[in-house]
């Protein structure tokens, strides 16, 4: 076992870690931070998306060790200091981005990544920048609005309705 | 998964060193193989991590050369490789977002996979592969589906690319796995033009030789509207024949000449 | 400024604030102290003798406590199916027994044999796998194509039947000679050979379960990704373990989507059950994706000869189907049923056929168990007329919406009872079709079809008109038809002492949102803030009785067994608020949370009732109780019938053969509305399944019974860029006339109307680009498309 420590939603943590611990299971297991989830085992899916050092990475296609002193941001972390839900938070919730809520967690980490590269994305770039997510309930419809009214556009009118 | 020894060396003699060991193997970007390992496919006793080798990353230009470390990730490809804007814009389409994030060069080569996007970005540019003991050029790395040049233990270091006067590359998705079901890469050189195919063949990537003597001669998509693709080596699966491979070929050289 | 509360209020989701945060709670999530890990041995082969089972092989490994086998629970009772179906000579359907763990023989690849229970999943694996290397399994020939199973008699999936049939259905069967005779004396018959592919339903969060034991007194607990909560309880209880029901407590915490495969009871909760009894721990089992894959209950799969018979206008004068609908290895839950009386009893759609009959034989094959998936027999009925009605207007030269029209039931016709022996209570089929054609700007077509050609591609049109039996189901009928118990619904609710309300339903949400819904109509009702009532769901120990949420029927058949409880609540307010305002009980009125004496000023609020209830001092107690909870249990009258318009369009890459959909336009008729935003987002998320069988998904065995798309790197899922937005609009409402909250149920709608819709689309660019093409079977992959029209 070797010991992993990390900033994780501004928190520095450790955790005993074996070479195959994922950085999935570090967070799901060792943190309890259960909010990401884990959907398919082949790394398709984008459920278990967390931020490692800025970037959105698969945390079920990495290992603990590997990002052994990141700063990582998890779902848990997206929220405002207040408790408040997050802009992009807000948005999923206000333009019903979300069903059974099990892929949610990864669109949002997905989605905050998007925006970090690009803070005004057209449909075709959501649609593209998001194809590493997959949602089986909202048929995307909702999440593309909700990344529009995310990003300060006018979501209703892009989606033509 | 069957646990191992992870270790993360700071340079690439250390890395080789740790690849010396009974049951080492290497890890990149990890996009294929960590999945590959959940399955126990894969279950190296020690797994040595190239992600901690600085000299290994980023994307330089010298000359007419884009040089690419063998542990740049996909999206450091796409936004840096400004000089060589086809091999940029490829990269910018393998995976998805997190997987460009992470995955690298190196790995993508190294695992040859017969429908990944840079092998054929490596063959259409006649790059030229560097490891920790020698260069070796594209042409000859490629062995077949899943095979290379490398020999045990050896290490994918950087990869070189000549910077053609154009070249464009336009990918067909296999829609399930967002992988190639046919990809063509077209570069056209002051000496001539080349074709590297991905995801059609059973063979892996391979050059379209009568395609390259077709534009050579003629850089323009009607150049090789009187060509015909042979199907019996395409690959056929669920998704698609080998005839519509075969068909792929054509019209996506032709839309890659057409970009370029 | 819209309404933001109540009834047709499109009111934010609760919920989403702990899916949002990564606070949900989701079985995977739970962690009980001193759990142990289930994995199973699962058979590499589709078809094979179980010889030997290594179970010693894991003896003695790390981790390892204990292995449980087949011989295990062959004493024990198997998991049932859930309808009888009676075939066409009067024989009871074929059913075999559906073991815990196989037994004898293994009969497709995924089927398990053996379990493992460890200290750690690694643990399990590493034994499983020592285990499954152990086991010697004689392989026998795979039965994967149904025509052969049917052929051969010799090569049995369960070798104590005579052949390979689980049952030979007609519906109606008088109506046979009648059909018959009607297609042969016909002007015009169109006949088309159609395959209703088999899609693997993949709900987001993989099935999982956690089974606990309490030495101390003996109770169980089971906590399982379900749509059903209290039907795994019953199946458990009552046929496969014979655990006491007030002994076992079933929860469904969140569920991450079901889509139907999470209805259904499955093995791995009773092993988990036997297990923690027998280790006195907790044991937890989670799928990984590809075991999903393999045991999930797969959908579709028919393959079906349908025939429309009519005149050379085009008025209908029969349809005929005959259909092999693969049942799979064993009968899932609601695998009878879902070929049968959700298939066949739809094969009218919304048309005035005179003449209906319907063929089905289900077919036993060496393949993952095939059950109800979202729509679940409906999207079969509904592709197969809307494809064939599709053929005969181009055979005829007429017009696809002309058609419809013409043969579409008017509003005036209902009730209206059609050949296969549904009663549709009210529709306008003729307002859907015309809203659909606004919406989609039919007019507008040729002009964006020749801007497509502009381009160098191929743009078509698509329709589909469909109709839908939901609302599952009246009981009564539904026995009538087979069903081994009624598909009523119950709620309770409890006004708590403070005046908040607690509401116990027995409908489950795994992306409805009936907590959101549910409190909105309550809260109307009650005339109290929606954010002071809680919807409690997912929890045997807590809800009367419940049987779960599919088939579109939370709403019509839970959410007005709710209603009716809320009635009952305001009936005894009245008599409370009489005692307190001395006052005869008919003089009081309720509204806006006010209970008042009519032609008074003297009243008391819904608060002050409730606080009442609980503390009272001076009840006349002969002929007034304490307490302000109510429970209900609503059996509907009728299934009921949604109903739309769905127009699609496509753009047809001729060089590659790839389909893009340029645009998908709804007009649905769900009856009356609750939330707008919450029914707009199940027919978004529906119709993109719809757009995933027709253009990407498919199960694929080969012959030898291995499932070639067993992982998101062969099945394709829809992503985000592969779809558009939908249009969606449910204006056209004609409100359900048997219960008291005129709703129809919306969660199917757009997965039963839209394949057809894009299949049609997609054959309409091909034929006027000159490429005579009568059919694709779905999904229309590009390589499918080009080869076609380079056929």
């Amino acid at each position: 076992m070797t010991k992993v420590t990390m900033t994780v939603n501004g928190m520095s943590v450790s955790a005993q870690t074996e070479g195959r611990t994922l950085l999935s299971a570090f967070l799901r297991e060792g943190l309890a931070l259960t909010g990401t989830h884990i959907g398919c085992d082949t790394s398709q899916c984008g459920a278990c998306v967390v931020h490692v050092d800025g970037q959105a990475v698969k945390s079920c296609a990495v290992f603990a060790q590997d990002v052994a002193g990141a700063t990582v941001t998890t779902i848990e972390g997206m929220a405002n200091a207040d408790g408040s839900l997050g802009v992009i938070q807000a948005a999923f919730q206000e333009h019903h981005g979300l069903q059974c809520g099990f892929c949610t967690p990864g669109m949002v980490m997905s989605t905050a990544a998007l925006l970090a590269i690009n803070p005004k994305p057209t449909v075709e770039e959501i649609r593209h920048g998001l194809d590493g997510n997959i949602c089986r309930c909202t048929g995307y419809h909702n999440i593309v609005k909700a990344v529009l009214a995310a990003s300060g556009q006018d979501a209703t009118a892009m989606a033509a309705e | 998964m069957i646990d191992f020894e992870f270790v993360k060396p700071l340079t690439v003699a250390d890395a080789v060193k740790a690849l010396a060991a009974e049951g080492a193997q290497a890890l990149s970007g990890g996009q294929t193989l960590t999945p590959t390992m959940k399955q126990r496919l894969a279950t190296p006793s020690v797994l040595v991590s190239l992600n901690g080798i600085a000299a290994m990353r980023g994307v330089s230009v010298s000359g007419g050369t884009v040089t690419v470390g063998a542990a740049t990730t996909h999206a450091t490809v796409a936004r840096e490789a400004t000089a060589y804007p086809a091999l940029a814009a490829l990269a910018g389409g393998i995976g998805d977002m997190a997987v460009r994030n992470r995955g690298t060069m190196g790995g993508s080569l190294a695992n040859n996979d017969p429908a990944a996007c840079y092998p054929s970005a490596v063959l259409g540019s006649g790059a030229t592969v560097v490891t920790n003991t020698r260069s070796i050029a594209a042409d000859d790395f490629f062995q077949g589906m899943f095979t290379t040049a490398l020999e045990e233990g050896e290490i994918i270091t950087a990869v070189s690319f000549p910077v053609p006067l154009k070249a464009a590359y336009v990918k067909f998705n296999q829609p399930a796995s967002r992988f190639a079901l046919t990809g063509v890469f077209v570069a056209k050189f002051a000496d001539g033009v080349r074709v590297a195919v991905t995801g059609a063949s059973n063979n892996g990537v391979f050059r379209w030789s009568e395609a390259e003597a077709a534009l050579s001669a003629s850089f323009s998509a009607a150049a090789i509207a009187g060509l015909v693709v042979p199907s019996d080596d395409m690959i056929a699966d669920m998704h698609g024949t080998a005839a519509y491979r075969a068909n792929l070929v054509k019209v996506l050289t032709g839309r890659a000449v057409t970009a370029a | 400024m819209p309404k933001d509360h109540g009834i047709g209020a499109s009111v934010k989701r609760r919920e989403d604030i702990r899916f949002l945060t990564g606070t949900g709670n989701y079985t995977d999530d739970i962690t009980i102290h001193g759990q142990a890990y289930a994995v199973f041995v699962r058979s590499n082969v589709a078809h094979g003798r179980i010889v030997s089972v290594g179970a010693e092989a894991a003896k003695g490994m790390p981790g390892v406590l204990a292995v449980f086998t087949g011989e295990d629970f062959k004493d024990v009772g198997g998991n049932p199916a859930g309808w009888l179906i009676k075939s066409r000579n009067g024989e009871a359907m074929r059913e075999p027994k559906r073991p815990v763990l196989a037994h004898g023989k293994v009969r497709h690849v995924g089927d398990a044999y053996a379990a493992v229970i460890a200290q750690s999943y690694n643990e399990a694996k590493t034994a499983a796998q020592a285990i499954s290397d152990a086991s010697v399994i004689e392989e026998l020939p795979a039965i994967v194509d149904m025509r052969q199973a049917l052929a051969d008699t010799s090569n049995r999936v369960h070798d104590e039947l005579p052949d390979n049939e689980c049952f030979d259905w007609g519906w109606i069967e008088d109506n046979r000679a009648k059909v018959d005779e009607a297609i042969k004396s016909a002007p015009h018959v169109t006949t088309l050979n159609l395959i209703n592919n088999r899609l693997v339903p993949n709900a987001m969060e993989p099935r999982a379960s956690i089974g606990e034991y309490f030495p101390g007194t003996g109770d169980y607990k089971l906590t399982t990704t379900s749509q059903n909560p209290h039907l795994t309880r019953l199946l458990v209880a009552a046929f496969v373990l014979g655990i006491p029901e007030n002994k076992l407590t079933v929860v469904a915490p969140d569920v991450g989507g079901g889509f139907g495969s999470k209805i259904y009871h499955y093995g791995e909760e009773a092993l988990v059950l036997a297990a923690a009894k027998k280790l006195k721990r907790a044991v937890k089992w989670t799928a990984e994706r590809s075991e999903s894959f393999l045991t999930d209950a797969h959908g579709r799969d028919h393959v079906t000869k349908i025939e429309l018979a009519c005149d050379l206008e085009g008025n209908f004068i029969a349809f005929r189907t005959e259909t092999m609908a693969n049942v799979g290895a064993y009968l899932s839950n609601f695998a009878t049923v879902t070929p049968t009386f959700l298939h066949g009893t739809l094969m009218a759609g919304p048309y005035k056929v005179p003449n209906v009959y319907v063929n089905v034989k289900t077919v036993f094959t060496n393949t993952a168990p095939v059950d109800a998936y979202r729509g679940a027999g409906r999207p079969e009925a509904t592709y197969s007329l809307e494809r064939v009605v599709d053929k005969m207007c181009r055979e005829l030269g007429l017009d696809p919406f002309e058609v419809r029209r013409k043969n579409f039931l008017t509003p005036d016709m209902f009730p209206y009872t059609t050949p296969v022996g549904l009663a549709y209570d009210t529709g306008n089929y003729h307002a859907t079709l015309d809203k659909a054609i606004q919406l989609g700007d039919v007019a507008g077509f040729e002009a964006r079809r020749a801007a497509s050609a502009a381009k160098g591609k191929l743009r078509g049109l698509g329709l589909s008109t469909w109709i839908e039996a939901c609302g599952i189901a009246p009981s009564n009928l539904v026995g009538i038809l087979g069903a081994r118990v009624g598909l009523y619904d119950a709620a309770t609710v409890r006004v708590n002492a403070t005046g908040n309300v607690s509401v116990m339903v027995g409908a489950h949400s795994h992306g409805q949102s009936h907590e959101t819904v549910f409190a909105q109509i309550v809260g109307a009702m009650f005339g109290i803030p929606e954010g002071s009532i809680e919807i409690v769901h997912g929890d045997t120990s807590k809800i009367p009785f419940g049987m779960g949420s599919y088939g579109s029927r939370s709403l019509a058949v839970c959410g007005q067994a709710m209603a009716n409880a809320c009635d009952k609540v305001i009936a005894k307010g009245k008599k409370i608020a009489a005692h307190m305002l001395e006052a005869n009980e008919g003089e009081i009125l309720f509204s806006d949370g006010v209970f008042s004496v009519s032609g008074t000023n003297r009243s008391k609020t819904f608060g002050e009732i409730a606080f009442s209830a609980y503390v009272p001092h001076n009840y006349p107690l002969a002929t007034l109780e304490p307490g302000l909870e109510e429970t209900a249990f609503y059996d509907p009258a009728n299934f009921t019938y949604p109903a739309g318009a769905y127009i699609c369009e496509v753009e047809v890459d001729p060089d590659t053969g790839k389909v893009d959909i340029a645009s998908f336009t709804c007009a649905d008729d769900f009856g009356n509305v609750m939330n707008p935003m919450v029914v707009e987002g199940q027919v978004h998320g529906g119709v993109v399944q719809g757009i995933g069988q027709a253009l990407l998904e498919l199960g694929v065995y080969d012959e030898n019974g291995q499932l070639l798309t067993g992982s998101y790197m062969d099945y394709a899922m829809p992503r985000a860029d592969d779809v558009p937005f939908v249009t969606v609009d449910h204006s056209c409402s004609t409100p359900c006339t048997h219960n008291a909250l005129g709703v129809k149920g919306c969660g199917e709608a757009g997965a039963i109307g839209s394949p057809p819709a894009v299949v049609n689309a997609v054959l309409d660019a091909l034929n006027r680009a000159g490429k005579k093409i009568d059919h694709i079977d779905m999904p229309l992959t590009p390589s499918r498309v080009w080869s076609a029209m380079n056929a």
